[in-house]
């Protein structure tokens, strides 16, 4: 049975190890090679403290606003939102157009594309969802997934109350990555804790239930042209195992088993983090990534040369 | 058939009651934890946000209350100081975390004359009209402990008074009376808050031990605020140009029977037909006269009380 052999087994030895497992890899070398990106002044500063360390400046500041080249502004949207809600309104032109550039390129990509291929914390969570897999912890506390969008009106409100990024305080998001680059002090608790929330007391907790920030991105998320189809949902063979690696194991269901019922084969929920492990696992290449508006169900090329051979191949087992 | 029929509807409708109620509950509980929650982020950033004497902003700095709603916390101030004397407060730092400051006694602001921090800073939580340093006003410098400094010791110094870069002006010298020697001067240095950028050069250079005679505090900790309905005198004097009153001015005071007012020595107050009142005690005393009955019990000059005593001993 597939489920008692390790997850993504079938995929390697189907498609090979790295068919099995490149969006992962992809994903990680994202996330490594953005941080490295802001390490390099640190880390330069720590081999040569006098030098003057030009090739740092490559990119700036951290995840809440940054310069790439000393010119290209990039700042946090959510931040953005809440300095107005603060009632700071005199904000630089610099930081308009840095949410802007962040703002256009995640409704591109897909908002949450920040949580799964940016973002430091999913290294966190995702270390905890395999160590609690490895471990075999099963059960925990169970909350609605959707206290996550209460949450981020929470920040709002709370930003408009203080007059301040009140949330900046405790964000861990922020927290971690600037961290880093910057010190930590007692920001090692915060993460941890969220580790071991997420190894202990609820399954995927944080990302999936709680962080306002991933919230943010979910909305902007709804409307992202660049989405995971399941044009090849046919060739499911139920083995479950797109359910068991996706952060957001509720938004697969609908659209592979929505044939019947008329449902497109995209997956249009904002909270798909277009992380492309379902992609990986998938030992029947039933997902691959495309656009939400090829609405048409006959399946995509790919899909259709692989839908074609199985077809032969069935066939030819058949004559044989 | 029917009842089979009607018992499940009752269950379904049972069932959409049950969901119903629980949907209101979850909804209750959900709204109730997040509320909770942002109370308490509300008053953590409450008692966080009050920043602490020691920390002090970056040059150009909006006001704290808006600084807290502006600064972004990305740390791209402390990545383009030269000197690398900015920090990003972590947390458990006792800054609101994550944002900018630095600790004068161990590392000032060096004053650089193009203040590399400020323009990169992306939401002008830096304020970007900042161009001249010497207008910046990070804090301000208080001669904070007048027990050790040993400008009030009555020795040389003037360290502080020679580091600062706004030399002569932010902080002066104020040459004092030794009383103890009886003999020498104290320089003193005092800080003048129209011209302390707050750098903290001066807090660096304090040659004491561990805490330094003279300090950076952010201003709304060092300076009060004169109540607005003071109107002093002297400055009203500067905007007008001259006195403002004259020395024929009447005076409208409701001054207590007998107490009588008078102007610079000018002018006396008159009485109702214009004459000048010449108060019987403003006869002026010889203070030479030692025999005079109207001598002071204690005289203002101290050699008065040496000379008594010679007086005596003879």
């Amino acid at each position: 049975m597939a489920t008692e052999l390790k997850i993504g087994q079938e995929a390697i030895e189907k498609k090979g190890w790295w068919q099995a497992y490149k969006w992962l890899v992809l994903r990680r070398t994202s996330q490594i090679g953005i941080l490295l990106l802001f390490m390099l002044i640190p880390i330069c500063k720590w081999i040569s403290p006098e030098a003057d360390c030009q090739l740092g400046w490559i990119m700036k500041g951290n995840l809440s606003s940054s310069k790439f080249f000393d010119t290209i502004p990039m700042t946090d949207p959510l931040l953005f939102l809440q300095m107005i809600a603060a009632g700071f309104t005199s904000i630089a032109v610099e930081a308009v157009i840095g949410a802007l550039i962040i703002l256009v390129f995640y409704l591109l990509v897909g908002g949450r594309v920040f949580c799964s291929w940016v973002c430091p914390v999913n290294i966190v969570t995702d270390a905890a969802f395999w160590l609690r897999t490895r471990l075999k912890l099963v059960g925990g506390t169970r909350f609605s997934r959707n206290i996550r969008y209460w949450l981020l009106g929470m920040v709002l409100i709370v930003s408009a109350v203080t007059g301040s990024l009140a949330y900046e305080l405790i964000n861990p998001v922020s927290m971690l990555h600037r961290g880093l680059f910057f010190g930590m002090g007692f920001g090692w608790l915060v993460i941890a804790a969220v580790f071991v929330f997420d190894l202990i007391i609820t399954k995927r907790g944080w990302c999936t239930h709680i962080c306002p920030v991933g919230a943010f991105y979910s909305l902007l998320g709804k409307v992202s042209p660049l989405r995971v189809r399941a044009d090849a949902r046919e060739l499911c063979d139920d083995c479950g195992e797109c359910y068991i690696v996706c952060p957001e194991a509720q938004i697969i269901k609908p659209v592979l088993k929505g044939k019947e019922k008329g449902i497109a084969p995209v997956i249009l929920a904002g909270e798909c983090t277009n992380c492309g492990r379902c992609i990986d696992v998938c030992a029947e290449d039933v997902f691959h990534f495309g656009n939400r508006y090829s609405v048409s169900p006959k399946p995509a090329p790919i899909a259709a040369k692989i839908l074609n051979s199985k077809l032969s191949k069935n066939s030819l087992e058949q004559k044989s | 058939m029917s009842n089979s029929q009607s018992k499940q509807s009752q269950k379904k409708s049972r069932g959409k009651g049950i969901s119903r109620r629980r949907f209101l509950n979850d909804m209750a509980g959900t709204a109730c934890g997040v509320g909770l929650l942002g109370l308490g982020i509300s008053m953590y950033s409450r008692s966080a946000n009050a920043i602490k004497p020691l920390a002090i902003r970056p040059p150009g700095a909006l006001p704290e209350k808006d600084f807290l709603a502006a600064c972004t916390r990305c740390g791209i101030c402390v990545r383009d100081c030269p000197y690398d004397i900015l920090k990003l407060a972590k947390v458990g730092d006792k800054v609101p975390t994550g944002t900018p400051y630095f600790t004068a006694r161990t590392g000032p602001c060096e004053m650089c004359e193009d203040i590399p921090c400020v323009p990169n800073c992306p939401t002008g939580a830096l304020d970007h009209k900042l161009t001249d340093i010497s207008k910046s006003r990070m804090g301000l410098a208080v001669v904070v402990d007048q027990e050790t400094c040993i400008a009030f010791l009555g020795l040389r110094c003037e360290v502080c008074f020679n580091v600062c870069p706004v030399r002569g002006k932010a902080i002066t010298l104020d040459y004092k009376h030794n009383e103890r020697s009886g003999r020498h001067a104290m320089f003193i240095p005092v800080v003048h808050s129209e011209d302390c950028t707050g750098c903290g050069l001066c807090e660096k250079a304090c040659i004491l031990e561990d805490a330094p005679a003279i300090k950076i505090f952010p201003t709304h900790l060092a300076k009060g605020d004169l109540g607005h309905h003071y109107r002093v005198g002297w400055d009203q004097q500067k905007k007008k140009g001259g006195s403002l009153i004259k020395s024929t001015d009447k005076h409208k005071y409701n001054l207590p029977k007998g107490v009588r007012y008078d102007y610079e020595g000018v002018g006396l107050i008159t009485d109702e037909q214009g004459n000048p009142i010449i108060e019987p005690n403003n006869t002026p005393v010889d203070p030479t006269d030692n025999n005079s009955e109207s001598e002071m019990p204690g005289s203002s000059n101290p050699l008065d009380a040496l000379n008594k005593g010679i007086q005596e001993a003879q």
